[in-house]
């Protein structure tokens, strides 16, 4: 049995960990002092442990997770590069952890400035005029973008243009988006690379279209030979268009969304910038924008009058704030190592990942089906669909039995455009011996499918749990430990 | 596949069972078969007046979730409560304990545009499953 | 390059499988001549570790920190006590540089530490659900009146203005592009104006959205409010400071709806004013509005327990355009910290951090008040925070205060200018009474 017990149930009364000095100042009885119907009654049953039992604990948790540090991690579309220790380091220098938030802005010239700076090179890579950092996370990114460019329309009294338009290979994200900002989507069919169909465009644009949404390099991985079309088209109809930066990594130092005619860009620092993604967050999703969309920037604005910053909170059209403070700071900081680390070499960053997913595809293309027969950037999609109707052996199971290689699997079902989708993407942190092995592995796993299809199908074997009961989980939701249950 | 004749079908995979004044309603066999395991199923309250086509509610698998549309106009009479505690009911018996509502038909000549099996057979084969 | 472990050799062996002689010709065939770039990027050379350590060091020593100053700044950021063992998890990279949990088997760690933060969260709240975090405190309550208008259909919502200005900016953002009018209910000194608000709350509002302690550090009369807003079937949210529910009742426990708290006081630095995590916990009724990630509990093909992604079809991976909200992260390495913080702390620490907080508030209210030209700005009860009236701006006091290495209170008039020359102070369990003695002695200097 490897199941690890819940803190709660290592509890036992009594026990402490962290304990705190006595108070040294005249005592008040809270009851004094706090109208009684709003005192705690019963205390929360937080747990009652000793130091060396939570270390432990969380140690023998860590234990069971993948992350880059472990392992290879090609989870297409999220970009799971290596995180560099030093920029851990450089987010708890005292000047950017023990900073605080309310200070005055005189106390914390060198944050603004830090802020000021990485804005500049950001917008240098991106071919932008203005950036935000206050946006957490790639998808609060976009809800800035789509909420910039409705207000740019409201501030032009053009309140008809109600319609945003997302290809259907796009991310879950854009219609989810663009549906909180009070949109209706438009979905158009991609061409079967993922590119924009102009005509499926040309049909759906007008002067009811407020935007258009789009990844480049698209989902599928394939950079889209008509963006320049595509944003022309959009602009003669009135709308503006947005750029989803998650396939940054691909481009960097190659092509610049500015110049392709976007007016709105997100990237995600815990993707290209590589600020590590913590099992899920902290994120941060900076928006770029050209200078006509600067007024309508979330507030406050980091600005440099003279030899000092300042904080910018007096902008008449800003959209408003999106996070309490500015954003994901410490993260924000780490991107600001890196950027450091690489300067205008970050070119080299996207010339590796691109020949590192065109290894893998040169080499998995003799097994598995491609979903574009052409060279990919930064990721490649392969297929299993071949091998599902030959063996019945599916991309999930392809997944699983990876698992027991110790290799995190590709992204997998998506885009949903493609059959048996598996979504790979090495990012340019990886060797060629890391990549080898992956490829054996996956060759491997070819060959087992058609000996011995149910070991793969039974897959994973050699992980601490095995396939989980999600039915189960979603039927008779158990969402929290509840003592006597 | 089962496709009990007898009943009413509509292209987006609800069935219609009618008697006397009321129909009871549910998903069919084809569609909790896509569907996979049903892990929640949300039905309207009692007394809810729907049109035909209108949506009255959703199915929700693991991993995918499907508006449910009424196959009629009329009133919602009961709802099947027992989805609530075991909505898996709706893939090992979907033509009889996976029920979802039970509506008293306002306008019965709408049954005359709705699927007979036979129709419904076709109409799940042409689209390409 | 530091981080590109590919040889000459190997890059050279991998373009010979490829069957290209060079990159070049893998960006020809993909991006179109007239959108490449013909220059190098305009950025500074790279450097060396050793070199942005050095830096960056350079850059951010000119600010003034909470490891010189005396700090008696809140205002959304507390410096609140971070025991050493909570960095010690949070540097971990098998927690620090996993992604999403997509694959339960092998990301057991980092969902059961959630499903431990979210079975907190639910103990600390008395709430019945909560989700794996938001992105911070306003974020997470600007979900919550989305959650109110789509659970009850209404198009608006009151909003306190004891709430945090800040908080407040980001719900009327979110609301305007739903187009949701949000109403803020005024205060009188300190505390909602509930006579005010009782003519506000009508039947087409479809939450009532408060703060406790408010953000000027007093307390609501959140029962009476929570009758105010269900004699109208608007829902009830209730923003509340995670440290102060060791001493004051669980929101769960005087009717909340929706309970939303910034995390940042459980084990996250201040950090210029993030990463922190958005906490938000419902009644089991909401569980399908909630938004972002939820961790469940179930059994895999052994019959063991193990944890997993669950209720996702509220999600938009799968809802797309009809998800609840388009979030599809969350704030997990600060859940760990909060994870670790509250286990460390446990129960009794956790009671003794907020009964320290409140001492040491309540013995610097009744020192300052001892100055004259200084009062306390209202009479109602507080936590660890309060408001006080000096003899002059407190633009003008924190200057002063700043040369002295004190960080002085947050100047709260430009926000309420009803309330003149405002200086709203917060004191932690961190400061002793010495530093207390300190500031009173400069505040008493101010003439």
């Amino acid at each position: 049995m490897s199941t690890l017990a819940l803190i709660f149930e290592k509890s036992t009364p009594g026990k402490r960990a962290v304990t705190f000095p006595a108070c040294d100042v005249p005592e008040v009885d809270p009851s004094a002092v706090i109208p009684a119907e709003l005192l705690r009654q019963k205390p929360a049953e937080l747990p009652e442990v000793s130091e060396i039992e939570a270390v432990r604990h969380f140690t023998q948790l860590s234990r069971r997770n993948h992350g880059v540090d472990v392992d290879f991690y090609p989870l297409g579309s999220c970009t799971m590069k290596y995180n560099p220790k030093v920029n851990e380091e450089a987010a708890r220098l005292p000047g950017i952890a023990l900073a605080h938030p309310q200070q005055p802005v005189e106390t914390v010239q060198g944050n603004l400035k830090l802020l000021h700076t990485l804005e500049g090179w950001l917008c240098e890579v991106t071919g932008m005029d203005r950036m935000t950092f206050q946006p957490a996370a790639g998808a609060h990114g976009e809800l800035t973008g789509i909420l910039i460019i409705k207000a740019y329309h409201e501030s032009r009294k053009d309140t008809d243009r109600r319609k945003v338009i997302v290809p259907d290979s796009a991310h879950g994200t854009n219609p989810a988006t663009a549906a909180m900002a009070g949109f209706d989507v438009v979905s158009i069919p991609s061409k079967h690379d993922g590119s924009v169909d102009l005509d499926a465009l040309r049909a759906v644009v007008g002067p009811d279209t407020a935007a258009l949404m789009m990844t480049n390099p698209s989902t599928l991985g394939i950079f889209d030979p008509h963006v320049k079309d595509v944003a022309e088209i959009v602009h003669a109809a009135g709308g503006l268009v947005y750029y989803d930066g998650a396939n940054m990594n691909a481009i960097m130092g190659y092509a610049r969304p500015g110049d392709m005619g976007f007016d709105v860009v997100h990237l995600n620092l815990h993707k290209t910038f590589s600020t590590p993604h913590g099992g899920g967050g902290p994120g941060s999703g900076p928006v770029g924008v050209k200078q006509f969309l600067a007024p309508f920037l979330p507030v406050p604005v980091v600005e440099l009058a003279g030899d000092k910053y300042l904080l910018d909170w007096e902008r008449p059209l800003s959209i408003g704030k999106m996070m309490g403070f500015y954003g994901n700071f410490g993260v924000v900081a780490r991107a600001f190592a890196y950027t450091l680390a690489y300067g205008p070499e970050l070119k080299e960053v996207s010339e590796y990942a691109v020949l590192n997913a065109n290894y893998i595809q040169a080499h998995l293309r003799k097994y598995y089906d491609l979903a574009v027969d052409r060279y990919c950037m930064h990721e490649c999609v392969i297929s299993a669909k071949t091998l599902k109707h030959e063996v019945g052996v599916k991309t999930l199971d392809i997944a699983k039995r990876l698992l027991d290689e110790g290799i995190h699997p590709p992204t997998i079902y998506f885009p949903m455009i493609v059959e048996e989708a598996m979504m790979i993407e090495p990012t340019e942190t990886e060797d060629k011996a890391t990549l080898d092995r992956f490829i054996a592995s996956m060759v491997q796993i070819y060959k087992e499918a058609k000996e011995d299809p149910e070991r793969v199908k039974s897959a994973p074997h050699l992980t601490v749990v095995g396939r989980l009961d999600e039915a189960l989980a979603a039927r008779k939701p158990n969402l929290r430990f509840k003592k006597d249950l | 596949m089962t496709i009990p004749a007898g009943l009413k079908y509509t292209k987006e995979h609800e069935w219609i069972k009618v008697e006397g004044n009321v129909g009871t309603v549910g998903i069919t066999d084809f569609a909790q078969d896509s569907l996979g395991d049903v892990v929640f199923v949300e039905v309207p309250t009692v007394g809810r007046v729907l049109k035909q086509g209108e949506q009255f509610g959703v199915v929700e698998s693991v991993k995918t979730v499907s508006d449910l549309y009424s196959p009629v106009s009329g009133k919602v009479v009961a709802v099947n409560a027992e989805l609530e505690a075991s909505p898996e009911a709706v893939n090992a018996g979907p033509y009889d304990k996976g029920w979802m509502i039970k509506i008293e038909l306002t306008n019965p000549g709408e049954l005359n545009g709705l699927l007979e099996a036979s129709a419904y057979e076709a109409h799940v084969k042409e689209a390409g499953h | 390059m530091r981080y590109i472990p590919i040889t000459q050799a190997d890059k050279a062996a991998m373009l010979r499988d490829i069957g290209v002689s060079s990159t070049q010709e893998l960006f020809a065939a993909n991006i179109p001549a007239d959108v490449r770039l013909n220059r190098p990027l305009n950025l500074p050379p790279a450097l060396s570790e050793m070199e942005i350590l050095a830096t960056m060091s350079d850059l951010t020593r000119q600010n003034v920190t909470l490891a010189d100053y005396t700090c008696f700044l809140g205002a959304g950021a507390y410096d609140h006590y971070i025991p050493a063992a909570v960095d010690a998890f949070v540097r971990r990279g098998e927690f620090l540089t996993a992604y999403t949990p997509y694959q339960p088997e092998i990301s057991q760690g980092v969902l059961q530490v959630i499903y431990e933060y979210q079975s907190l969260v639910c103990e600390l709240t008395g709430m019945d659900l909560s989700n794996a975090s938001m992105y911070d405190g306003g974020s997470a309550m600007a979900e919550a009146a989305g959650m109110v208008v789509q659970q009850t259909g209404r198009k608006k919502v009151v909003v306190a203005s004891s709430v945090h200005p800040n908080w407040r900016r980001v719900v009327k953002t979110y609301m305007h592009g739903i187009g949701v009018e949000v109403i803020e209910a005024p205060l009188v000194n300190c505390e909602l104006d509930l006579n005010k608000l009782e003519t506000l709350v009508t039947d087409e509002v479809a939450g009532v959205i408060v703060q406790m302690p408010n953000f000027l550090g007093h307390i609501e009369q959140v029962r009476t409010i929570e009758k105010m807003a269900h004699a109208k079937g608007a829902l009830f949210v209730v923003a509340a400071d995670p440290i102060s529910l060791a001493v004051l009742e669980a929101p769960g426990n005087y009717g909340a709806d929706i309970v939303v708290m910034e995390g940042q006081s459980l084990g996250n630095a201040v950090s210029y004013g993030g990463p922190w995590l958005g906490i938000i916990a419902t009644r089991d009724k909401f569980s399908r509005r909630i938004p972002g990630r939820i961790v469940g509990a179930t059994l895999d093909n052994r019959g063991q327990r193990a944890f997993v992604l669950t209720l996702q079809t509220r999600e938009q991976h799968i809802r797309r355009e009809k998800a609840t909200s388009n979030i599809c992260s969350n704030q997990a390495l600060n859940a760990l910290a909060a994870t670790v913080y509250m286990t460390l702390v446990g129960k009794e620490g956790l009671r003794e951090v907020a009964n320290l907080s409140l001492q040491k508030a309540h013995y610097a209210a009744t020192q300052i008040q001892k100055l004259p030209g200084y009062k306390i700005a209202c009479k109602s009860s507080f936590f660890k925070e309060f408001t006080i009236n000096c003899p002059k701006p407190a633009e003008e006091i924190n200057r002063m205060l700043l040369q002295k290495g004190i960080l002085g209170g947050y100047a709260s008039s430009p926000d309420y200018p009803l309330l003149p020359n405002a200086m709203t102070i917060a004191v932690t369990e961190k400061r002793t009474k010495a530093q207390i003695d300190q500031l009173v002695a400069a505040l008493g200097e101010v003439k």
